[in-house]
């Protein structure tokens, strides 16, 4: 049952990454934003542009859900990849355990730097 | 003016027998061949002229017991259904089916499919056991219903589909196309409630979730049968059934007596043919 609910996440993973992906490539490249932000769409990956959105928490939170759903998405293909080499049951739990725990900290430092990013873009931005 | 001498190509078959061999080793035979001939003629021939402790697995030569299921030219194929004309070689190379182990030469060890097979309890799953045991009538079937599954029930276990499986050949574990395509074609079947039951298998880690789409079982499968299709349909209704957006509907019931015929159960068996005992 364990792997079925695995694999729908997984789904759910990568309906997330299409849109916030989609959203993050659609201001950084398309100049979709900038304008509503109080910054011309087409300097988007300026300093300024940066640091705007580093302050706002409709930004930071799309970049935690991001950073949650790919890193969950490509660590269980990672794991699908790796359980097709028919490891031995405690192998399988060493790569159970050992994504779980990179992926955890991939997400806790990708949060921590979203949600410091307000201070440093302050900082540095002067 | 065309060439009138008879054809002859070489069979290059492998020959293995554990407990007595080291390791596999190919033989070549020269055949004859005939105009029509298949493969599975071919290797008679050769079983005849040069190698008759060659051993093999066959029955119905017309494509429907599923039982030789050969490595021909590089792709699982039934000897049977499959032509030399077709094939375009001069050298015929032929081998048991990969991913299973091997009982004698061309003969796979094909028990871990089937007991995978059987695990999935390929077979209506019903409450109504004494209808089953003694039947009135038939269950109700729309032909829509009948589509759901029939291209799925095509299926004869040759294990063809689980010879090209390139996950299979990794992780002995996976229960393979075979068995899941079977699954899928009873859990899709109006007549069948058993669902729950064959879920509880499926859902770990050993099912669905293994396949990654190659799609080699489709391509191989000498019957047309599509199960890689039938993996991604269990794939959704195991997800759907999980979000609780599956739709559960009781298995078809017995069909009501026609109106104005004189029908009356199940016709009678016709005489026995063959005398008892």
């Amino acid at each position: 049952m364990r792997d079925r609910t695995l694999w729908t996440a997984h789904l759910g993973a990568g309906g997330l990454i299409l849109v916030f992906l989609g959203l993050h490539m659609a201001i950084m490249h398309l100049g979709l934003t900038g304008d509503g932000l109080g910054v011309p769409g087409d300097k988007a990956i300026d300093w300024a542009s940066v640091a705007l959105r580093a302050q706002s928490v409709f930004f930071a939170v799309t970049y935690v859900i991001l950073v949650g759903a790919t890193l969950y998405h490509g660590l269980y293909g990672l794991r699908n990849i790796l359980l097709e080499l028919n490891p031995g049951p405690a192998l399988r739990k060493v790569i159970d355990v050992g994504l779980s725990v990179v992926g955890l900290a991939l997400f806790a430092f990708g949060t921590w730097t979203a949600l410091a990013a307000p201070g440093a873009a302050t900082t540095v931005g002067g | 003016m065309a060439d009138a001498r008879p054809r002859t190509v070489t069979f290059r078959v492998r020959r293995f027998e554990p407990g007595r061999d080291e390791r596999p080793r190919w033989e070549d035979h020269r055949v004859e061949v005939t105009p029509g001939m298949t493969v599975l003629d071919g290797l008679w021939k050769v079983k005849e002229q040069s190698a008759p402790s060659l051993a093999w697995r066959s029955s119905c030569r017309m494509g429907i017991c599923g039982s030789c299921g050969m490595l021909i030219d590089g792709r699982p194929r039934l000897a049977c259904n499959t032509q030399v004309a077709e094939l375009g070689s001069e050298v015929v190379a032929v081998g048991p089916l990969p991913n299973f182990d091997i009982v004698k030469d061309l003969v796979p060890d094909l028990r871990p499919m089937f007991e995978t097979h059987r695990d999935l309890r390929p077979y209506l799953l019903r409450d109504d056991t004494e209808e089953q045991d003694d039947p009135t009538r038939e269950y109700w079937q729309s032909p829509h219903e009948l589509e759901e599954y029939l291209q799925f029930s095509y299926c004869i276990k040759c294990g063809c589909c689980m010879a090209a499986c390139p996950t299979v050949a990794t992780d002995p574990h996976y229960a393979g196309p075979m068995p899941l395509a079977q699954a899928q074609r009873y859990d899709s079947d109006s007549r069948d409630a058993g669902f729950g039951e064959r879920r509880e298998v499926l859902s770990g880690g050993d099912g669905p979730w293994r396949c990654h789409f190659a799609g080699e079982c489709s391509q191989v499968c000498p019957k047309g049968v599509d199960p890689a299709k039938a993996i991604q349909l269990m794939k959704r209704d195991l997800v759907f059934d999980l979000l609780r957006l599956r739709r559960r509907k009781p298995p078809a019931a017995v069909a009501e007596a026609p109106h104005g015929l004189p029908r009356e159960g199940i016709p009678p068996a016709p005489p026995r043919t063959v005398p008892e005992g």
